[in-house]
């Protein structure tokens, strides 16, 4: 049985997840910021067969961390699984406009994930085994006009799980980035639906796959690596050009 | 997030992709805070999960459709009595492939596993066994109802806080259940009321609601009594028949048997053959693997030309489809996926029909040993040369339905599929309208586009009864046709007809 820990666990693909981990019998404690969400979620788990602990956070306050881990990890009995599944869709006009909502965005889904897995890092590193997911995004990887502010927290959280990666791999400890395109999920309700979104459903399962072992670093659905390798490649006086 | 919406949109269909409709949609994703998507601003509303039904009755051209298909949580589960309690747009499907592997199944299932509970309610679903277990609503034990209007001043409501019911087994309160706080707070906004509806409890809006066609609130959490199985298996007996009098024959003696039966009549035959068909009865295996569905393989990918399904390929396929069995009873063994749910194995078939879309007819014949009012409906299909590609036979049991607009009654029931060729198509099906109506029969409105609504009417006596639990806010393209001419139509304070 794992014991595994998700942050932000009210996101409609931390909660697919989390059915799928509940299926194959992993200890969950779940942690989010609404309590009729977390509710409904922790409900839906236990009705399933699930030992499922749950706790209200507000996870961009990084001064409860420290507290809200040791938490968890005492009440599962450690710590072998963490996903931090949490994030925000920044309103990229707001962001435009005035610097404290681009402030406010890159401290929920940035800076917070960082003071995080910091914390995780060291406690995983210590107990050398583990696995932490975190999901980035495939927005992440070039900058683009229309939503560069939640863009360039996703890349640098990229980036930073790149290097922690780095970091512990000596210590046997897993660091896998997760990067989903457009899934269709309460945060993009106001986006017009194509096919290219994903289900949630879809999704959870990658992520089941990836905190399983295999690649590090994955794109959910698998083809957004194509349609990112070709984004990437083009020449930024093109790209500035185009309107992505 | 239950309030995001977009723009008109044609996205959202029935399954017969006919007729089209423009839509707001709000997508509710948590059932705490779903007094939001009732909010009053953009005309009526009217939920919407998976628009398997086949006319209009799902949809609500020019108002708000309530995507509700993100309300796919469980409640509670009692392993031990299998009762369940879930969200409103938990699917058929979501159910089963909970349930099977824990040794329980639906109670009634309709032909396809894309249904939410909520829609299996609010059309009152029927299903193979009929005969044994009556309609999908007799299973139901208890659901919560979101009005928009204060439920105050109804007669014989009382109003409850959410998720309240404690004490019905197998469902265990827990923490979130406080979310009613909440929703007095938002009454503010709403004045509406959240509602725990069984058959004891606000018995009168229970019985509205089940086969209401989602005209009475939003339901939030549906609870049903699922029941026990031991294989995922069927033992299942395909048997032929040469006509009308032999299928109603071999029904009878299968009802008594086997708790699972439905016949597949050739309507393209006439003449010598009319009647034909293939009668498929089942019975449960008493031992096999407890192994869910997996999930299908075959999408149709785009819309098929409309002469795909023409008259003269319906006649091939039923042929074929007759002959390819030579044996009089064939025995096999399936797994309940393919028996209940053949069609669910080709995502969107209803694209074979062409751009055009489909037109179903299920209709229900009172029978009395005489098959002729079925026998004139064959022949007026096979004069009009318009196939049926799928023509469902099924006696109907004598256990009575708990919803003032439930569909099932004693007596034979029958559906159609039509490629919708326009005028042609309608002036059959008013020929057919005119034979249910002499024999006293009425048409199912999850599966219809079309009925006048003097026919609804008269088929449904209990309309008015059941108008006045149509929540204010709450309409739809169906039942503003069937009920808009009805002023001009009596004067009197009874029953119209």
């Amino acid at each position: 049985m794992r014991r595994t820990l998700i942050l932000g666990a009210t996101s409609a693909i931390a909660a697919a997840t989390a059915r799928l981990l509940t299926e194959r019998g992993d200890a969950l404690y779940l942690v989010a910021r609404d309590a009729a969400k977390l509710g409904a979620v922790a409900q839906d788990l236990r009705a399933r067969g699930a030992a499922v602990q749950s706790a209200v956070a507000d996870l961009t306050d990084t001064k409860r961390h420290e507290a809200l881990l040791a938490a968890a990890a005492d009440a599962l009995g450690g710590l072998d699984v963490v996903l931090i599944a949490y994030g925000t869709l920044a309103d990229q006009a707001a962001c435009e406009a005035d610097y404290r909502v681009a402030e406010r965005e890159l401290r929920t889904n940035l800076l917070s994930v960082v003071s995080l897995l910091t914390h995780l890092a060291n406690r995983m590193e210590a107990q050398r085994s583990g696995t932490i997911a975190v999901i980035s995004s495939v927005a992440g990887d070039r900058g683009r006009a229309s939503n560069y502010v939640y863009g360039s927290a996703k890349g640098a959280l990229s980036l930073f799980a790149q290097g922690l990666r780095n970091r512990l791999h000596p210590s046997g400890v897993r660091v896998v980035t997760i990067k989903p395109g457009l899934v269709d999920t309460p945060m993009t309700a106001h986006l017009k639906k194509n096919p290219l979104f994903a289900s949630p459903e879809a999704v959870a399962k990658g992520v089941v796959r990836a905190l399983d072992g295999g690649p590090e670093v994955v794109y959910l659905p698998a083809f957004w690596h194509l349609v990112m390798l070709g984004i990437r490649a083009l020449p930024e006086g093109l790209f500035k050009r185009l309107r992505l | 997030m239950s309030g995001a919406e977009s723009a008109y949109t044609s996205q959202y269909t029935s399954w017969g992709r006919y007729p089209r409709a423009q839509h707001r949609v709000r997508r509710l994703a948590w059932r705490h805070d779903a007094e939001a998507a009732l909010t009053p601003g953009d005309g009526t509303v009217l939920p919407y999960a998976y628009g398997r039904s086949y006319g209009d009755v799902c949809l609500n051209d020019g108002g708000t459709l309530i995507d509700t298909r993100a309300l796919n949580r469980l409640i509670a589960f009692d392993p031990q009595t299998g009762v369940l309690r879930a969200e409103a747009g938990v699917s058929l499907e979501q159910v089963l492939a909970f349930a099977v592997p824990r040794g329980f199944f639906l109670p009634v299932s309709p032909g396809t596993r894309y249904v939410s509970l909520a829609g299996a309610v609010a059309n009152d679903v029927h299903g193979k066994n009929h005969h044994r277990a009556g309609t999908f609503g007799r299973h139901v034990r208890a659901f919560e109802l979101l009005r928009s209007d204060s439920a105050s001043g109804r007669a014989g409501c009382t109003r409850t806080r959410t998720d309240s019911a404690s004490g019905r087994a197998g469902c265990t309160r827990t923490r979130t259940d406080s979310a009613s706080g909440r929703a007095g707070c938002t009454r503010t906004r709403t004045d509406g009321a959240r509602l725990v509806c069984s058959p004891e409890e606000n018995p009168e809006l229970f019985r509205a609601t089940v086969g209401g066609l989602g005209l009475t609130g939003l339901m939030l959490w549906v609870e049903i009594a699922l029941k026990p199985i031991r294989s995922a298996e069927l033992e299942v007996e395909t048997i032929k028949f040469a006509n009308l009098d032999e299928f109603f024959e071999l029904s009878a003696e299968s009802d008594a048997t086997h708790d699972y039966t439905v016949a597949w009549v050739d309507c393209a035959a006439s003449g010598a053959t009319l009647g034909r068909g293939l009668l498929m009865r089942g019975n449960e295996a008493a031992d096999g693997p407890l192994t869910p569905h997996t999930t299908r393989r075959l999408n149709v990918p785009l819309e098929a030309p409309n002469a795909l399904l023409n008259p003269l390929s319906i006649r091939a396929f039923n042929a074929l489809y007759y002959h390819k069995r030579r044996a009089k009873v064939v025995r096999t063994r399936q797994h309940y996926s393919s028996f209940f749910y053949p069609l669910d194995a080709l995502g969107g078939w209803n694209k074979l029909y062409g751009p055009r879309g489909l037109l179903q007819y299920q209709c229900v014949l009172p029978y009395a040993g005489d098959a002729g009012p079925l026998k004139m409906i064959f022949r007026a299909v096979a004069d009009s040369g318009m196939g049926s590609p799928l023509a469902v036979l099924k006696v109907f049991g004598d256990l009575p339905s708990p919803g003032m607009l439930s569909f099932p009654r004693p007596g034979v029931t029958l559906a159609l599929d039509f490629p919708n060729a326009g005028a042609r198509t309608l002036a059959l099906l008013a020929r057919l309208d005119d034979i249910v109506r002499a024999e006293g029969g009425r048409l199912y409105p999850a599966k219809d586009a079309r009925m006048s609504g003097r026919d609804f009417r008269r088929f449904y006596p209990q309309w008015r009864a059941f108008a006045r639990f149509v929540d204010p806010r709450f309409s739809s393209s169906f039942w503003r046709r069937v009920t808009q001419d009805a002023a001009q139509e009596t004067g009197g304070d009874g029953e119209d007809v």
